[in-house]
């Protein structure tokens, strides 16, 4: 049993949001150095998925692991293996880029003050670190939500529509990131709709599973 | 305890650099103070009279003014789910905006409250009674108003309904508060009264970070 490699998975979860089912029957599974592309059109629930595997969610149905046991079971333990990127960047206009990050590194666990550096440096954020966030374009402010992805060792990065707003070198860098990661046994979801650089990625459409987005075409149609 | 502080110092940063809106709850406050005597007149058995209530009333709705966006700009720039996923747990987290929401809104008002109350002909031997008072008093306005503000965070112009489920929490520390600064302008011992109040706050301490987590937990949902 302990010989075997540290994965994560879900099974068969399902999803509902206030009244609505979004999804079900969705299920799983990750091994170190693995990646997933979550696919599916607007509204087919990758959102929804992604805050359930990072727990902000409770899923309505099935069950979240890893290697050594039940997440429900040990829900802090869990929390300390992700770094979670959701669609808003959680950016203080009133704060400079590098007290952002400075601060993140004390809160996220895991975080380590000293690898805010290196966290600049990888998305190209060292000339703006003195900036208050208020003066940073989307695209720089995408990039300093993204450089939270590497103040801290946490295995599995849950990215909802990463490369929004980036620029080529940006979305360069942040495969690179992620390849990186994957080097060092790191695990990537990634909800994504046009190309993502994560070869060998598996990839999960959710249009299948979904409850909702037939329904919003019908109602569209 | 270095993520406590660096939650807590983030937002004394963000109250400093946004001083307009403590600024403003301040000037709310001695603005209400200073309408009494003009509406009521310058007796001063009358003002004396009322001058307790005067200043817990003008703290209770000066402290509601700025509680309403005690959490709301963290829920919409996302912050809330890091904070979420954080390594402080959640009622640590509320606590800590709790405190430098006081350190920013009640301290102030405990300060130039009682001075204030001068000129409502509230005799100078009261001043260290009403000091203490607001001491106490302040931060359980701070902390029941923090439910408050947890419960309406997800809700647009949610500041009348904070109000209304806020307002019957504070009627004890209205009570207390007042009968203790009375008690003093009339000579008597304020003792019984400061007791009561502190253990209000200690009420208020251990329950309220747990109430406004569990309520920001529904919210992110």
């Amino acid at each position: 049993m302990s010989q075997s490699p540290p994965f994560f998975r879900a099974e068969n979860l399902a999803c509902a949001r206030g009244e609505r089912a979004v999804f079900r029957d969705v299920s799983l599974r990750l091994e170190p150095g693995g990646a997933l592309l979550l696919r599916g059109p607007n509204g087919s629930g990758k959102s929804s998925l992604l805050r359930v595997l990072a727990g902000l969610l409770p899923p309505f149905a099935g069950h979240l692991a890893w290697h050594d046991g039940a997440v429900a079971d040990a829900p802090d333990r869990h929390t300390a293996r992700l770094v979670y990127l959701g669609h808003a960047n959680a950016l203080q206009p009133a704060l400079t880029v590098v007290e952002i990050l400075t601060f993140w590194a004390r809160l996220q666990p895991g975080g380590d003050a000293g690898r805010v550096p290196g966290a600049l440096a990888a998305f190209a954020l060292r000339d703006l670190a003195e900036l208050p966030a208020r003066y940073l374009s989307a695209g720089q402010g995408r990039r300093l939500a993204l450089a939270r992805l590497l103040l801290g060792p946490a295995p599995l990065w849950l990215l909802d529509e990463p490369a929004t707003g980036l620029d080529r070198d940006a979305t360069d860098a942040l495969w690179a990131q992620c390849a990186i990661h994957r080097g060092a046994g790191g695990m990537v979801i990634a909800a994504v709709h046009g190309p993502a650089g994560l070869p060998d990625a598996r990839e999960l459409d959710l249009a299948p599973h979904s409850l909702t987005a037939a329904q919003d075409d019908a109602w569209a149609g | 305890m270095t993520a406590f502080w660096a939650l807590v110092r983030r937002d004394l940063h963000l109250a400093l650099r946004q001083g307009g809106a403590t600024m403003l709850v301040l000037v709310f406050f001695v603005l209400a103070i200073t309408l009494f005597p003009l509406g009521i007149g310058p007796a001063p058995e009358v003002l004396t009279r009322i001058a307790a209530g005067v200043l817990w009333v003008a703290a209770l709705l000066s402290a509601l003014m700025s509680l309403e966006r005690l959490f709301q700009a963290d829920f919409a720039d996302g912050t809330l789910d890091l904070l979420a996923l954080g390594r402080l747990p959640m009622p640590m987290a509320v606590l800590a905006k709790a405190l430098a929401h006081w350190l920013t809104a009640g301290l102030p008002l405990t300060l130039v409250g009682p001075p204030l109350a001068l000129a409502l002909a509230l005799p100078v031997e009261a001043l260290p009674a009403a000091w203490l008072a607001m001491a106490l008093g302040t931060p359980c306005l701070t902390l029941l108003g923090a439910i408050g503000a947890a419960l309406t965070v997800g809700i647009r112009r949610g500041g009348p309904l904070l109000a209304l489920l806020v307002l019957p929490l504070y009627i004890p520390t209205l009570i207390f508060g007042s009968a203790a600064v009375d008690a003093a302008a009339f000579g008597l011992s304020p003792a019984p009264h400061l007791l009561l109040l502190a253990a209000t706050l200690c009420v208020a301490l251990v329950l309220a970070p747990w109430a406004a987590a569990a309520a920001l937990r529904l919210a992110l949902e």
